[in-house]
């Protein structure tokens, strides 16, 4: 199914180089099936040794059922695992708004459809402002048009080309796509003796 | 107009374009491991699909495989359950499966080329960030997630966007005492933690031309820690000789046009880049890290820098990473207590690593307050550091010799930081929290910058600390 717009409240995250250690601690690795990552979510700087909440932006009152997660550049540099995306989307967040993203990161939210959507600095500090001063409107996030709609405001944002017309064309999981293309995998594997 | 390698692997590979502007390009070699892989093989079978070529899937267990007794089953109920997981699919399947004291069991990273399995001119894939090790050889050699590999087990193939290429060469000659791994975090100090976003980046010149093929494989490990979606660097001689003989390498006649064919994939003269940057061996000192990034990195001589002298984000940068590590501003990084040596990972596990050591440590002894770990990186380099008599060598200074593992590199087996411990590391990650303890403090260096700082009980020179001198010309 295609994705035009994402709708839901945001949260604002703020740091660069947010790492996908700090996604997801190395730890919560240990597992065979990605199902049990939520509660898992930048565990280490949302709880003390003692799994007391240090005040983390997720689990304030007023961000309680955001959708929408805003952070600055660089977000999920590190690690490939895909279980930083998968924690961030078993959390419950549908899109990540952010100054630039590490690639693996970005190409793994897109497979799992989650859009990683860029915005300057200019506007993600405005967006952030309004968002922490209104936390229970919903922002809009739209594909199609390549904005951001809040509070009657528009913000505009960039993705990366072929990533958008993924989401629009309902191929942002390729694999179907990749399947279909069975004889040519066979002759290229052919010409270079991997066959 | 000439192709560099990247332009050249890249166009035989490919498939052909997709409706979305990307690529299918085909994976000549796919590596899996037992956190990332496992999943996939579950979503291949809700999808009731089997894998397309068997054959060129190779599977080892290192990231939860613990370091001292890895007897079966392993204590830990879950990581027994992981390794039995990536087991049964893989014989399922009819995937090669290098096992727990099979004899070829270690890190993916460092299985791969010793084994030959890594060769020039290929595409190259494994749920695991520094897969851009295999570049050493001459290959693209990507990070991918457990969605893509579900996509290679499928189809052998992955949608993609191609990169663009920026050549970095290093020129001159490298000190007394420094290293690839001082390069390799000169090169990400200079060009940033996101410098290489888009990027595969090609590294050259007459410094890595002089390196050995397991010097390379530490500089094109940590293209990853730059923003680079990969690294590479051209084949030559030195890779042709490291590859002569080994296991699934040709051989005899046939070994000899796999060599034409192998350079044949290196970067024309007349290539065009998007980008070069040149760096000077001059410039490279042993390097280490202060904050928990790698780009947050100084050479040993200088001191912690302060947010004072930093604006706007860089200073909340600073001032977070300084209160994170406990260092002060404006002070030598040079002392800063360690309580942690670790030696090994997938950047600086291999058996040169350990030698260059062995070299220097015989007759010191590791500080009475630090616990010193050395790590092989797989099994074949514990097998042959034994033979040479290194573990002896390590453990008379005081290190225990572990069996291999990623081990304490992001500790997902009982190899951990405790507390606010301050580990030296020979790893490739000093992000909070990376070394298994939440407070947990990573101070990246080379190998034998660990040694010297073991030794000391602090962070050291390793220069200083075992003499090392230039040669009187």
């Amino acid at each position: 199914m295609s994705i035009t717009k994402v709708a839901g409240r945001g949260v604002y995250v703020p740091g660069n180089d947010i790492d996908t250690d700090r996604i997801i601690p190395a730890r919560f690795l240990k597992c065979v099936t990605f199902d049990e990552l939520g509660p898992s979510l930048f565990f280490d700087e949302r709880f003390d040794a003692d799994g007391n909440t240090k005040g983390h932006p997720l689990d304030e009152g007023k961000h309680a059922g955001a959708e929408i997660l805003i952070s600055d550049d660089n977000f999920g540099c590190g690690s490939s695992r895909e279980h930083a995306p998968q924690a961030i989307q078993k959390f419950g967040l549908k899109a990540v708004i952010a100054g630039s993203f590490a690639e693996i990161f970005h190409g793994n939210c897109t497979t799992l459809g989650i859009p990683c959507v860029v915005m300057d600095k200019e506007n993600r500090s405005r967006l952030a402002a309004q968002v922490e001063s209104n936390p229970e409107e919903e922002l809009i996030l739209d594909l199609e048009g390549q904005q951001i709609i809040f509070a009657n405001e528009i913000y505009p944002m960039t993705m990366k080309a072929s990533t958008r017309e993924a989401f629009l064309a309902a191929t942002y999981d390729p694999l179907d796509n990749l399947l279909s293309a069975r004889d040519q995998i066979q002759d290229t594997a052919q010409k270079l003796g991997y066959a | 107009m000439g192709k560099n390698l990247f332009q050249k692997v890249w166009d035989d590979h490919t498939v052909r374009q997709l409706d979305s502007g990307q690529y299918q390009v085909f994976m000549a070699l796919h590596l899996i491991h037992e956190v990332t892989s496992p999943q996939a093989f579950g979503m291949l079978k809700d999808k009731g699909l089997s894998v397309a070529f068997p054959g060129r899937t190779f599977a080892t267990v290192d990231h939860i495989i613990p370091t001292d007794n890895q007897s079966r089953p392993l204590q830990d109920d879950m990581a027994e359950q992981m390794i039995q997981v990536l087991s049964d699919a893989t014989s399922e399947h009819g995937i090669e499966f290098f096992a727990p004291e099979s004899g070829s069991q270690g890190i993916v990273h460092v299985v791969g080329p010793e084994k030959g399995l890594t060769q020039p001119g290929m595409t190259i894939c494994c749920g695991d960030s520094h897969t851009a090790t295999h570049g050493a050889f001459g290959c693209i050699a990507l990070g991918i997630g457990t969605s893509q590999v579900r996509d290679v087990l499928a189809s052998q193939t992955l949608a993609m966007d191609p990169l663009k290429v920026r050549r970095i060469r290093v020129e001159g000659e490298l000190g007394v005492g420094v290293t690839a791994k001082d390069v390799i975090l000169h090169i990400i100090r200079i060009l940033g933690v996101n410098g290489g976003v888009g990027y595969a980046y090609e590294y050259a010149g007459s410094v890595i031309d002089a390196m050995t093929m397991e010097e390379r494989m530490t500089v094109c490990n940590m293209s990853i820690e730059g923003g680079a979606r990969c690294g590479y660097i051209n084949p030559d001689e030195t890779t042709f000789e490291f590859l002569k003989g080994r296991e699934r390498v040709p051989q005899g006649a046939e070994f000899d046009a796999a060599c034409e064919k192998w350079r044949s994939y290196a970067s024309d003269p007349d290539a065009q880049y998007d980008d070069e940057v040149v760096i000077d061996a001059k410039d490279i000192k042993p390097t280490v890290t202060w904050g928990v990034t790698p780009a947050q990195a100084i050479s040993i001589e200088e001191i912690v820098p302060s947010p004072d002298k930093a604006e706007g984000l860089d200073k909340d940068l600073i001032t977070d990473a300084l209160d994170y590590m406990k260092l002060k501003a404006d002070a030598p990084i040079k002392g800063t207590k360690i309580d942690v040596a670790f030696i090994g990972s997938c950047t600086n596990g291999r058996l040169s690593d350990f030698q260059a050591v062995a070299r220097v440590i015989a007759g010191k002894k590791v500080a009475p307050n630090v616990r010193a770990i050395a790590v092989p990186g797989s099994e074949q380099v514990d097998k042959d550091a034994r033979a040479e008599g290194l573990d002896k060598v390590f453990e008379d200074a005081g290190f225990e010799w572990r069996k291999p593992g990623c081990s304490m590199c992001l500790a997902m087996n009982p190899d951990k930081l405790v507390g606010d411990e301050v580990c030296a590391s020979s790893s490739n990650r000093n992000f909070i929290g990376r070394q298994g303890s939440p407070t947990g403090r990573t101070i990246l260096m080379s190998p034998i910058m660990v040694a010297a700082s073991a030794i000391q009980g602090s962070v050291a020179d390793a220069r200083e600390v075992f003499g090392l001198q230039e040669d009187a010309a």
